[in-house]
Protein backbone atom coordinates (compact mmCIF):
# COMPACT_ATOMS: atom_id res chain seq x y z
CA UNK A 1 0.00 0.00 0.00
CA UNK A 2 2.67 2.48 0.54
CA UNK A 3 3.69 4.27 -2.33
CA UNK A 4 6.00 7.02 -0.76
CA UNK A 5 9.57 6.82 -1.64
CA UNK A 6 10.38 6.74 2.34
CA UNK A 7 7.97 7.14 5.43
CA UNK A 8 8.94 9.34 8.00
CA UNK A 9 7.96 8.84 11.91
CA UNK A 10 6.14 11.72 13.68
CA UNK A 11 7.35 11.75 16.66
CA UNK A 12 5.70 13.86 19.75
CA UNK A 13 7.28 14.66 22.60
CA UNK A 14 5.66 15.93 26.15
CA UNK A 15 7.90 17.92 29.20
CA UNK A 16 7.01 17.11 32.78
CA UNK A 17 8.15 20.28 33.93
CA UNK A 18 7.49 22.96 30.44
CA UNK A 19 3.56 22.57 29.35
CA UNK A 20 5.03 22.27 25.64
CA UNK A 21 4.37 19.84 22.90
CA UNK A 22 7.12 18.95 20.39
CA UNK A 23 6.59 17.11 17.30
CA UNK A 24 9.71 15.94 15.25
CA UNK A 25 9.48 14.98 11.63
CA UNK A 26 12.23 14.32 8.72
CA UNK A 27 10.87 15.46 4.95
CA UNK A 28 12.53 14.62 1.87
CA UNK A 29 13.17 17.74 0.60
CA UNK A 30 15.39 21.03 1.29
CA UNK A 31 14.98 23.24 3.90
CA UNK A 32 14.35 25.97 1.50
CA UNK A 33 11.02 23.87 -0.12
CA UNK A 34 9.58 22.96 3.17
CA UNK A 35 10.27 26.29 4.51
CA UNK A 36 7.89 28.08 1.66
CA UNK A 37 5.56 25.25 2.27
CA UNK A 38 4.80 27.07 5.60
CA UNK A 39 5.04 30.48 4.24
CA UNK A 40 3.52 30.60 1.03
CA UNK A 41 -0.44 30.48 1.96
CA UNK A 42 -1.37 28.90 -1.51
CA UNK A 43 0.74 25.95 0.03
CA UNK A 44 -0.27 25.92 3.14
CA UNK A 45 -4.07 25.90 2.24
CA UNK A 46 -2.96 22.63 1.08
CA UNK A 47 -1.55 20.74 3.71
CA UNK A 48 -2.08 22.26 7.49
CA UNK A 49 -5.86 21.73 7.56
CA UNK A 50 -7.33 18.36 8.48
CA UNK A 51 -8.97 16.77 5.60
CA UNK A 52 -12.59 17.00 6.25
CA UNK A 53 -12.25 21.12 6.87
CA UNK A 54 -11.98 23.64 3.93
CA UNK A 55 -9.35 25.79 5.16
CA UNK A 56 -9.83 29.57 4.10
CA UNK A 57 -6.55 32.38 4.62
CA UNK A 58 -7.96 35.84 5.51
CA UNK A 59 -3.95 37.37 5.42
CA UNK A 60 -1.17 35.04 5.99
CA UNK A 61 1.84 37.58 6.14
CA UNK A 62 4.55 35.36 6.75
CA UNK A 63 7.95 37.62 7.62
CA UNK A 64 9.02 39.12 10.99
CA UNK A 65 6.51 41.36 12.30
CA UNK A 66 3.67 39.90 9.94
CA UNK A 67 0.45 37.96 11.10
CA UNK A 68 -2.20 36.51 9.76
CA UNK A 69 -5.53 34.75 10.14
CA UNK A 70 -7.49 31.73 8.39
CA UNK A 71 -11.01 29.76 8.94
CA UNK A 72 -11.56 25.87 9.32
CA UNK A 73 -14.97 25.13 7.56
CA UNK A 74 -16.28 21.97 9.05
CA UNK A 75 -20.27 20.96 8.56
CA UNK A 76 -21.12 24.78 8.23
CA UNK A 77 -19.31 25.46 11.42
CA UNK A 78 -16.50 27.97 10.91
CA UNK A 79 -13.59 28.19 13.21
CA UNK A 80 -11.06 31.03 13.39
CA UNK A 81 -7.40 31.45 13.77
CA UNK A 82 -5.17 33.85 14.64
CA UNK A 83 -1.56 35.08 15.54
CA UNK A 84 1.75 36.97 14.87
CA UNK A 85 5.00 36.14 13.42
CA UNK A 86 7.33 36.95 15.58
CA UNK A 87 10.66 35.99 14.03
CA UNK A 88 10.99 34.23 10.72
CA UNK A 89 14.41 33.22 9.27
CA UNK A 90 14.37 32.03 5.66
CA UNK A 91 14.76 28.29 5.77
CA UNK A 92 15.65 28.32 9.40
CA UNK A 93 13.26 29.24 11.93
CA UNK A 94 9.54 30.66 12.32
CA UNK A 95 8.22 31.77 15.68
CA UNK A 96 4.99 32.21 15.90
CA UNK A 97 1.87 32.60 18.26
CA UNK A 98 -1.43 30.86 17.66
CA UNK A 99 -4.91 31.81 19.06
CA UNK A 100 -7.86 29.70 18.68
CA UNK A 101 -10.56 32.21 18.35
CA UNK A 102 -13.29 30.28 20.45
CA UNK A 103 -10.86 30.59 23.26
CA UNK A 104 -9.63 34.01 22.29
CA UNK A 105 -7.33 34.43 26.00
CA UNK A 106 -5.58 31.37 25.28
CA UNK A 107 -2.40 31.71 23.26
CA UNK A 108 0.47 29.34 22.07
CA UNK A 109 3.86 30.39 21.40
CA UNK A 110 5.21 28.43 18.28
CA UNK A 111 8.56 27.81 17.47
CA UNK A 112 9.15 26.11 14.04
CA UNK A 113 12.87 25.16 13.53
CA UNK A 114 13.99 23.59 10.02
CA UNK A 115 17.39 21.91 10.60
CA UNK A 116 19.09 21.12 7.33
CA UNK A 117 20.12 17.25 7.91
CA UNK A 118 21.89 17.51 4.09
CA UNK A 119 21.03 15.18 0.87
CA UNK A 120 18.19 17.71 0.57
CA UNK A 121 16.40 16.48 3.76
CA UNK A 122 14.84 18.45 6.15
CA UNK A 123 13.89 17.89 10.21
CA UNK A 124 11.05 20.29 11.32
CA UNK A 125 10.90 20.45 15.29
CA UNK A 126 7.84 22.32 16.22
CA UNK A 127 7.36 23.07 19.58
CA UNK A 128 4.29 24.53 21.00
CA UNK A 129 4.32 25.97 24.69
CA UNK A 130 1.07 26.96 26.30
CA UNK A 131 0.95 28.56 29.57
CA UNK A 132 -0.90 25.90 31.89
CA UNK A 133 -0.58 22.35 32.21
CA UNK A 134 -4.21 21.93 31.36
CA UNK A 135 -4.00 23.86 28.28
CA UNK A 136 -0.89 21.22 26.77
CA UNK A 137 -3.70 18.56 27.71
CA UNK A 138 -6.24 20.02 25.86
CA UNK A 139 -4.07 20.61 22.92
CA UNK A 140 -3.00 17.00 23.37
CA UNK A 141 -7.39 15.99 23.18
CA UNK A 142 -7.76 17.82 20.63
CA UNK A 143 -6.43 15.28 18.14
CA UNK A 144 -8.87 12.82 19.64
CA UNK A 145 -11.72 14.21 17.50
CA UNK A 146 -10.19 14.61 14.10
CA UNK A 147 -8.17 11.35 14.87
CA UNK A 148 -11.71 9.16 14.88
CA UNK A 149 -12.85 10.85 12.54
CA UNK A 150 -10.56 10.97 9.37
CA UNK A 151 -9.01 7.11 10.11
CA UNK A 152 -6.58 5.94 7.68
CA UNK A 153 -8.26 5.36 4.03
CA UNK A 154 -7.25 8.97 3.46
CA UNK A 155 -3.73 8.65 4.09
CA UNK A 156 -3.50 5.95 1.75
CA UNK A 157 -5.33 7.87 -1.21
CA UNK A 158 -2.86 10.91 -0.18
CA UNK A 159 -0.17 8.01 -0.55
CA UNK A 160 -1.04 6.54 -3.50
CA UNK A 161 -1.13 9.96 -5.38
CA UNK B 1 -10.57 11.71 32.21
CA UNK B 2 -10.32 15.22 33.51
CA UNK B 3 -7.18 17.76 31.91
CA UNK B 4 -5.77 17.46 35.42
CA UNK B 5 -5.59 13.74 35.96
CA UNK B 6 -3.96 13.56 32.36
CA UNK B 7 -1.23 16.02 33.93
CA UNK B 8 -0.84 13.96 36.84
CA UNK B 9 0.11 11.01 35.08
CA UNK B 10 2.35 12.71 32.90
CA UNK B 11 4.50 14.09 35.25
CA UNK B 12 3.92 10.80 37.30
CA UNK B 13 5.34 8.88 34.32
CA UNK B 14 8.23 11.15 33.92
CA UNK B 15 10.37 9.64 36.29
CA UNK B 16 12.30 6.79 34.87
CA UNK B 17 11.51 4.49 38.26
CA UNK B 18 8.04 4.55 38.30
CA UNK B 19 8.01 4.04 34.65
CA UNK B 20 10.01 0.80 35.03
CA UNK B 21 7.55 0.03 38.17
CA UNK B 22 4.39 0.18 35.66
CA UNK B 23 6.01 -1.55 32.86
CA UNK B 24 6.56 -4.51 35.94
CA UNK B 25 3.13 -4.24 37.32
CA UNK B 26 2.32 -4.27 33.07
CA UNK B 27 3.15 -8.16 33.76
CA UNK B 28 1.45 -8.86 36.68
CA UNK B 29 0.16 -7.32 40.19
CA UNK B 30 3.54 -7.38 42.56
CA UNK B 31 3.80 -6.38 46.38
CA UNK B 32 5.50 -3.17 47.44
CA UNK B 33 8.35 -5.45 48.28
CA UNK B 34 8.56 -7.40 45.51
CA UNK B 35 8.85 -4.02 43.58
CA UNK B 36 11.70 -2.95 45.66
CA UNK B 37 13.71 -5.47 45.40
CA UNK B 38 15.60 -4.85 41.96
CA UNK B 39 16.11 -1.42 42.54
CA UNK B 40 19.33 0.72 45.11
CA UNK B 41 16.62 2.15 46.72
CA UNK B 42 15.13 1.41 50.03
CA UNK B 43 11.07 0.13 50.33
CA UNK B 44 10.01 3.30 51.44
CA UNK B 45 11.05 5.02 48.13
CA UNK B 46 9.35 2.69 46.31
CA UNK B 47 6.36 3.52 48.22
CA UNK B 48 6.69 7.11 47.46
CA UNK B 49 6.44 6.64 44.30
CA UNK B 50 3.60 4.06 44.24
CA UNK B 51 2.03 7.05 46.25
CA UNK B 52 2.85 9.18 43.35
CA UNK B 53 1.12 6.58 40.61
CA UNK B 54 -1.79 6.34 42.82
CA UNK B 55 -2.39 9.51 42.98
CA UNK B 56 -2.42 9.64 39.14
CA UNK B 57 -4.75 6.93 39.36
CA UNK B 58 -2.62 4.53 37.35
CA UNK B 59 -1.92 2.08 40.26
CA UNK B 60 -4.23 1.16 43.05
CA UNK B 61 -3.84 -1.19 46.15
CA UNK B 62 -5.84 -3.34 48.06
CA UNK B 63 -6.19 -2.52 51.72
CA UNK B 64 -4.98 -5.96 52.99
CA UNK B 65 -2.70 -5.67 55.87
CA UNK B 66 0.86 -6.10 55.41
CA UNK B 67 0.52 -7.78 51.75
CA UNK B 68 -0.63 -5.07 49.39
CA UNK B 69 -0.66 -6.37 45.65
CA UNK B 70 -0.16 -3.16 43.68
CA UNK B 71 -2.24 -3.49 40.08
CA UNK B 72 -2.04 -1.23 37.20
CA UNK B 73 -5.08 0.44 36.01
CA UNK B 74 -4.23 -0.35 32.31
CA UNK B 75 -7.42 1.44 31.81
CA UNK B 76 -6.45 4.94 32.56
CA UNK B 77 -2.73 4.43 30.94
CA UNK B 78 -4.73 2.87 27.97
CA UNK B 79 -6.70 6.38 27.96
CA UNK B 80 -3.46 8.63 27.91
CA UNK B 81 -1.97 6.48 25.62
CA UNK B 82 -4.43 7.11 22.79
CA UNK B 83 -4.91 10.74 23.52
CA UNK B 84 -1.16 10.89 22.99
CA UNK B 85 -1.38 8.72 19.77
CA UNK B 86 -4.12 10.35 18.38
CA UNK B 87 -2.36 13.81 18.33
CA UNK B 88 0.60 11.77 16.80
CA UNK B 89 -1.74 10.51 14.27
CA UNK B 90 -3.20 13.54 13.28
CA UNK B 91 0.72 15.30 13.12
CA UNK B 92 1.21 12.76 11.11
CA UNK B 93 -1.49 12.95 8.55
CA UNK B 94 -1.06 16.88 8.23
CA UNK B 95 2.75 16.28 7.83
CA UNK B 96 1.86 13.33 4.88
CA UNK B 97 0.00 15.58 2.99
CA UNK B 98 3.03 18.36 3.19
CA UNK B 99 5.17 15.36 1.89
CA UNK B 100 2.42 15.29 -0.87
CA UNK B 101 3.03 18.59 -1.80
CA UNK B 102 6.66 18.83 -1.36
CA UNK B 103 6.95 16.39 -3.83
CA UNK B 104 5.17 18.51 -6.65
CA UNK B 105 7.03 21.59 -5.50
CA UNK B 106 9.67 22.42 -8.32
CA UNK B 107 12.96 22.82 -7.07
CA UNK B 108 13.16 26.88 -7.96
CA UNK B 109 14.14 28.36 -4.98
CA UNK B 110 17.37 28.54 -4.04
CA UNK B 111 19.46 25.65 -2.81
CA UNK B 112 20.45 26.13 0.86
CA UNK B 113 24.81 26.36 0.83
CA UNK B 114 26.45 23.56 1.85
CA UNK B 115 27.36 23.65 5.82
CA UNK B 116 31.22 23.83 5.11
CA UNK B 117 32.33 26.48 3.65
CA UNK B 118 35.60 27.22 5.44
CA UNK B 119 37.98 26.48 3.17
CA UNK B 120 37.00 28.52 0.59
CA UNK B 121 37.56 31.85 2.28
Amino acid sequence: MNTTPSTHQTEITSDPDVPLVRITRDFDAPPAKVFRAHTDPELVVQWLGPRSTEMRVEHYDCRTGGSYRYLHTSDGNEFGFHGCFHEVRPSELIVQTFTFEGEPDGVALEKLEFEDLGDGRTRLVATSLVDSFEDRDAMLASGMEHGVREGYERLDELLAG
Amino acid sequence: MPADQLSQVFSALADPIRRDIVARLAVGDATVNALAEPYDVTVQAVSKHLKVLEDAGLVSRTREAQRRPVHLEAEVFDLMTKWIERYRRQAEERYRRLDDLLRTLPDDTEPTPPPQTGAHR
